[in-house]
């Protein structure tokens, strides 16, 4: 893995996820590990996304590296006017690594391809965020202890929500039983249910949410946005069909962990908080070994 | 077939080089910009709006002296599937060849999708040729994938 970029989720192997994952359970043990000294990490942040920009920093400070960088694009050169051709180009000379965020799809393989340096994609548009996959696979292997032949429940925005779209293409590599539960507007594009048909998986598709979820052992909540309707009335009338509630957890399996990228709108009730089988708050956190992880793999340090 | 009189008009006879017949008509023009057809100094000959029966219009060129490697005429596949191309050596068809669409296709078509990096910054688009009868491109960057009814050559 050592200079290899992370541009998509594709871009790494099943036996890379695992070490990925083998790797973040030893910073999550032991998180300060200085063997990042004299390592600078560029985080480059072509629009504001705090959380992922954070969760990087603390990443890399806990590994003892340094990081340079812009959190938006308002106070850097390329409001000038840079192409980020030439900023990916400077840039590279600078460091060791390049951590960057783009509004435009495709710009994170196009700067992977320009640099002298490894890259992670932090996100690039609606098209890939693998950072946020691999912490995702990190949460379903610790609560359930494997990510071989799980039953999991995607639910809200399938169509756009592009951590879906990873997370299917990641776990496909497990055996996973996929339950996709959407309004119509939103359903999970028929190119993944090809492609998972090809694989042989199992998946069912279903419009609610009331009911039905005891087999499963993930269920993975999304934001359901009113900009993704056509039609605002319809939005109205779906909205409140995709909110999990702490009742409709009874009756499901000992293991069930509710998982979420955050920041959740309304989707999940404040009520599931309290339950244990909610996870989100922990997912998150599991964002900084995740990462420590990622990079020091790169970099060749583990 | 064809009748006698459009015959004599659509084959006027060149002594050495290519001809590229079944070309839709509405594409000629593509054609024409996908082989760089306006910076050749050889003397070429289109015909377009011919009647054919598998196409409706068709159009067709005629270059003299001009032969392609195989890598650059499977390009006009994206356009002109079902082209064919005579080439001709000493007033006679020595070759006939249809076109393939190549695995992947660099420069020639733009990506669908606005938001792609291709369509905001000066790089040469890149794809991927995931189907190949009902042509779908798929974009190197953004990975979004450009249906055959919405493929604009550049
Ligand atoms: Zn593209």
């Amino acid at each position: 893995m050592k200079n290899k970029s992370l541009v998509s989720i594709t871009d790494y192997s099943k036996n890379e996820y695992l070490k990925i994952i083998s790797i973040a359970d030893e910073f999550e043990k032991q998180s300060v590990q200085p063997i990042m000294q004299g390592k600078v990490v560029a985080n480059l942040f072509f629009e504001p996304s705090t959380r992922t920009r954070l969760s990087f920093e603390s990443a890399v400070n806990r590994l003892g590296g340094r990081v340079i960088g812009f959190s938006d694009t308002l106070s850097s050169s390329v409001t000038k006017g840079e192409t980020l051709y030439d900023t990916i180009k400077i840039v590279s000379s600078y460091c060791d690594l390049i951590v960057m965020r783009h509004p435009l799809e495709g710009s994170a393989r196009f700067a992977s391809e320009l640099t002298t340096v490894p890259l992670i994609n932090a996100g690039d548009g609606a098209n890939q965020h693998p950072t946020q996959t691999l912490l995702d696979l990190y949460s379903i292997y610790k609560t359930q202890g494997t990510l071989e032949n799980l039953t999991v429940f995607i639910v809200g925005d399938l169509k756009y929500g592009r951590t879906v779209h990873s997370l299917l293409m990641a776990l496909s590599q497990f055996k996973t039983t996929f339950h996709f539960i959407s309004p119509d507007e939103l359903k999970m594009p028929d190119e993944y249910k090809f492609y998972l048909h090809r694989l042989g998986l199992d998946y069912y598709e279903r419009k609610e949410l009331a009911s039905g979820v005891e087999k499963a052992d993930i269920i993975y909540m999304t934001r359901v946005q009113k900009e993704r309707f056509s039609d605002p009335i319809e939005y109205e009338k779906t909205k409140n069909a995709y909110v999990l509630r702490n009742k409709m957890l009874a009756g499901t399996k000992d293991n069930l962990k509710v998982l979420h990228p955050l920041p959740r709108v309304s989707e999940i009730e404040q009520d599931v908080d309290l339950n244990p089988k909610a996870y989100y708050f922990e997912q998150a956190r599991n964002g900084v070994y995740v990462r420590q992880a990622i990079i020091s793999a790169i970099l060749g340090l583990k | 077939m064809l009748h006698k009189k459009d015959k004599k008009m659509e084959v006027s006879a060149i002594e050495n080089g290519t001809v590229i017949d079944h070309i839709p008509a509405k594409v000629l023009f593509k054609v024409i910009a996908i082989l760089g057809l306006d910076h050749i100094d050889k003397p070429i000959t289109f015909g377009t709006n011919l009647d054919s029966k598998k196409l409706g219009k068709k159009a067709i060129i005629k270059l003299s002296e001009t032969f392609f490697i195989d890598k650059d005429i499977n390009k006009i596949a994206l356009v002109a599937p079902q082209a064919k191309l005579n080439i001709i050596k000493d007033y006679t068809v020595v070759e006939k060849k249809v076109v393939e669409v190549p695995d992947e296709i660099i420069g020639i078509a733009k990506c669908v999708n606005p938001k792609c990096i291709t369509n905001n910054e000066k790089i040469v688009t890149k794809f991927q040729v995931i189907s190949k009868r009902e042509v779908q491109l798929r974009c190197h960057y953004c990975e979004k994938i450009t249906n055959q009814e919405n493929i604009v050559i550049i």
